[in-house]
C-alpha cells in the first residue's frame, strides 16, 4: 500500500474528472471517497494501474452521488450534455488545481486546508489533527471553501504568488501531529516547481529545503529551542543543503530577484558557515537590504537589525531598530539580545523577561525565560 | 467520568509558597519545571485522563457589542486586572478526589531552588449533559 503514490495521484485524478465534466467540488468529493476505498482495498488487492483504478472508482463515485442527489437532476443533465474538453489545454491541470485552491477569494486558512486536501491528498481528519481543530470544523471549512471557488473557471491561470503564500504558510505555521506539514509543503512545492518554470517557485523551494536541513538541530532532546548560533551543525542535513543551494543558484542566475530568493540566500549563507563565527554577516546584511527593498516588511527590517548587529556591532544593530514599532513580534527579544551583546546585561535581562511574557509560543517563552534566568544568575554572581 | 478544568493564574490566586518569578530562577530550574509539566501531561495521556491543555498570553482585551452597524468597543489590556488566567488543563477523571489529587501533583512542579512551587490551582467541574434517567 503506497500512500505516497496515492497522494501524488490525487490532483491528477481530480483533473481527469473535471475534464470529463464534473464540477470541482463534486470531483474532489468523489476522489476523496475513492482514496478511502483504495486504502481499504489495495493492501489485499493491489491494482495493476493505480491511476486507472482511481479514475474508474472516482468516476463511479461521482455518478453515484449525482444520481443519488435527485435535487441535482438538472445539473446532471447539463454535465452529460456538456462537450468533453480535449486534452492539451494551455495550462496543466494540476497547476490549475494549485491556482484554484489558493484563489484570492479564499481566506488563508481555507486555502491551506483546500490545498492540503485537493492537491496534497490528505484526509480531512489528518488536516484537522495537524491544525488542532475538530474534524467537523475542518470538514465545514473545506466545504465552504469549495463553495467559494465553485464559480471560478478552471482553465484560467492564476497568480503564482498566491500559491506560494499558501505553501509558505503550510511550511511555516502548523503543529506537528502525525502529518509532517513541513515535509508536505516541500513535496507540494517540488511538484509545483516541476509544473511551472518560475524563479520564485524555485526560491521558495530552496528556502524550505535550507530551513528543513536545520530541523534536526533546531530543538534539543527535551523539545527546547536551540538558537542558530548554538546549533550542532553536524546535525544539519548536507544533502538538503546541497539541493537547496543548487536550486537557488539556478533561480538567481535568471536575474529576477524576489522575496523568497532573497530569504533563501540568507539561509544559504548560514548553511555555508561551518561555525557560527564564520558566518558572512556582511553579505547577509546586503540580502536583507534587498529584502527590505522588495517587501518593505517590518519583519525583514527587524531581522536586518540582528544581522547589522553582527556585521557592524550591537550599537549599530540597536540603531537599525529605530523607527520600528516596538509591538512588532520578537522586537523585544531582538532588543534584549542586542543589549546583551552591547555589554548591558541588566537591561538585557529585563527585556528578555518582558519578551517572554509576550512570546507567541511556549518554546519561545521558555527559551526567553531561560535567557533572562541565565543573565540574572550571572548578575547575582 | 467527569471533566474538570484545572486553572493556573498569572494573578488572582493566593500567593504560592515558593513564590519567585521565573526569570529569577537558574536556567536549569526553568528546564526542570518545563520538563515536569510536559511529563505530567504525557502521564495523563497515558492513563487516559488528559483532554486538553493550553497556555494563554498574559495580554488580553475586553470587547463588547456597541450597537447595530458599529464596530465593537474594545478596552484594555489592563495592567491592574486582578485575575489573569495563565493556562488550563482539562482532565476527565472518575472522581472529584482524583481531580484534586492531580491538581496537587501539578502544583508540586519544581520552581526556584528546585523546590515545589506549591502554587494555588483552581479546580472547576464542567457542567454535564442531563442524564437520561431522571427518576
Amino acid at each position: 500500500m503506497d500512500e505516497a503514490l496515492l497522494r501524488t495521484l490525487t490532483p491528477t485524478v481530480i483533473s481527469v474528472l473535471v475534464r470529463r465534466g464534473a464540477g470541482f467540488a463534486a470531483a474532489e468529493d468523489a476522489v476523496q471517497d475513492a482514496l478511502v476505498e483504495a486504502v481499504r482495498v489495495w493492501p489485499d488487492d493491489p491494482p495493476q494501474d493505480p491511476k486507472g483504478w482511481l479514475v474508474t472508482v472516482a468516476w463511479r463515485k461521482f455518478l453515484d452521488a449525482a444520481r443519488a442527489d435527485t435535487s441535482r437532476r438538472d445539473r446532471e443533465a447539463r454535465v452529460e450534455g456538456e462537450p468533453v474538453p480535449g486534452p492539451g489545454e494551455a495550462v496543466d491541470d494540476t497547476l490549475q488545481l494549485y491556482f484554484l485552491c489558493a484563489h484570492p477569494s479564499l481566506t488563508p486558512a481555507s486555502a491551506v486546508a483546500l490545498t492540503l486536501r485537493a492537491v496534497g491528498g490528505l484526509t480531512t481528519r489528518q488536516i484537522a489533527q495537524a491544525y488542532l481543530v475538530p474534524e467537523a470544523t475542518m470538514a465545514q471549512r473545506i466545504s465552504r471553501a469549495k463553495r467559494t471557488v465553485s464559480g471560478v473557471r478552471f482553465s484560467r491561470p492564476g497568480d503564482v504568488a498566491t500559491v506560494l503564500r499558501v505553501l509558505y504558510l503550510v511550511f511555516n505555521e502548523g503543529y506537528s501531529g502525525d502529518v509532517d506539514l513541513a515535509g508536505e509543503a516541500i513535496r507540494l512545492t517540488r511538484q509545483l516547481a516541476a509544473e511551472i518554470d518560475h524563479e520564485e517557485v524555485a526560491g521558495l523551494l530552496a528556502l524550505m529545503l535550507l530551513h528543513h536541513a536545520r530541523r534536526p538541530a533546531r530543538t534539543g532532546p527535551d523539545g527546547r529551542l536551540v538558537p542558530l548560533a548554538e546549533q550542532d551543525r553536524c546535525l544539519w542535513d548536507t544533502r538538503l543543503i546541497a539541493e537547496g543551494v543548487e536550486v537557488l543558484q539556478a533561480a538567481l542566475a535568471r536575474d529576477r530577484l524576489g522575496e523568497f530568493q532573497a530569504q533563501a540566500a540568507v539561509a544559504a549563507l548560514h548553511a555555508d558557515a561551518r561555525t557560527a563565527e564564520e558566518t558572512d554577516w556582511v553579505q547577509i546584511v546586503e540580502w536583507y537590504d534587498e529584502l527590505v527593498r522588495l517587501t518593505d516588511s517590518p519583519v525583514a527590517r527587524l531581522n536586518r537589525a540582528v544581522a547589522v548587529g553582527e556585521a557592524d556591532g550591537p550599537r549599530n544593530g540597536l540603531a537599525a531598530l529605530k523607527g520600528l514599532d516596538p509591538a512588532l513580534p520578537r522586537h523585544t527579544a531582538v532588543t534584549a539580545y542586542l543589549h546583551e551583546r552591547a555589554g548591558d546585561p541588566v537591561t538585557a535581562a529585563r527585556l528578555y523577561a518582558e519578551a517572554a511574557r509576550s512570546a507567541p509560543s511556549l518554546p519561545e517563552r521558555d527559551h526567553l525565560t531561560r535567557q533572562a534566568a541565565r543573565l540574572n544568575a550571572q548578575l547575582r554572581g | 467520568m467527569a471533566k474538570y478544568l484545572l486553572l493556573k493564574h498569572y494573578r488572582g490566586a493566593p500567593a504560592a509558597v515558593n513564590d519567585v518569578p521565573m526569570a529569577q530562577w537558574t536556567p536549569e530550574e526553568v528546564t526542570a519545571h518545563v520538563q515536569y509539566m510536559q511529563d505530567f501531561a504525557a502521564r495523563l495521556e497515558g492513563t487516559g485522563e488528559f483532554v486538553d491543555g493550553q497556555a494563554l498570553s498574559p495580554e488580553g482585551t475586553f470587547v463588547r457589542y456597541d450597537g447595530e452597524g458599529r464596530p465593537p468597543v474594545t478596552d484594555g489590556p489592563f495592567a491592574e486586572t486582578k485575575d489573569l488566567i495563565a493556562g488550563w488543563m482539562v482532565i476527565d477523571v472518575d472522581t472529584y478526589e482524583r481531580a484534586l489529587e492531580l491538581a496537587g501533583e501539578l502544583s508540586a512542579a519544581p520552581g526556584a531552588g528546585g523546590k515545589p512551587i506549591h502554587e494555588w490551582l483552581e479546580v472547576r467541574p464542567f457542567l454535564t449533559a442531563p442524564p437520561t434517567i431522571t427518576e
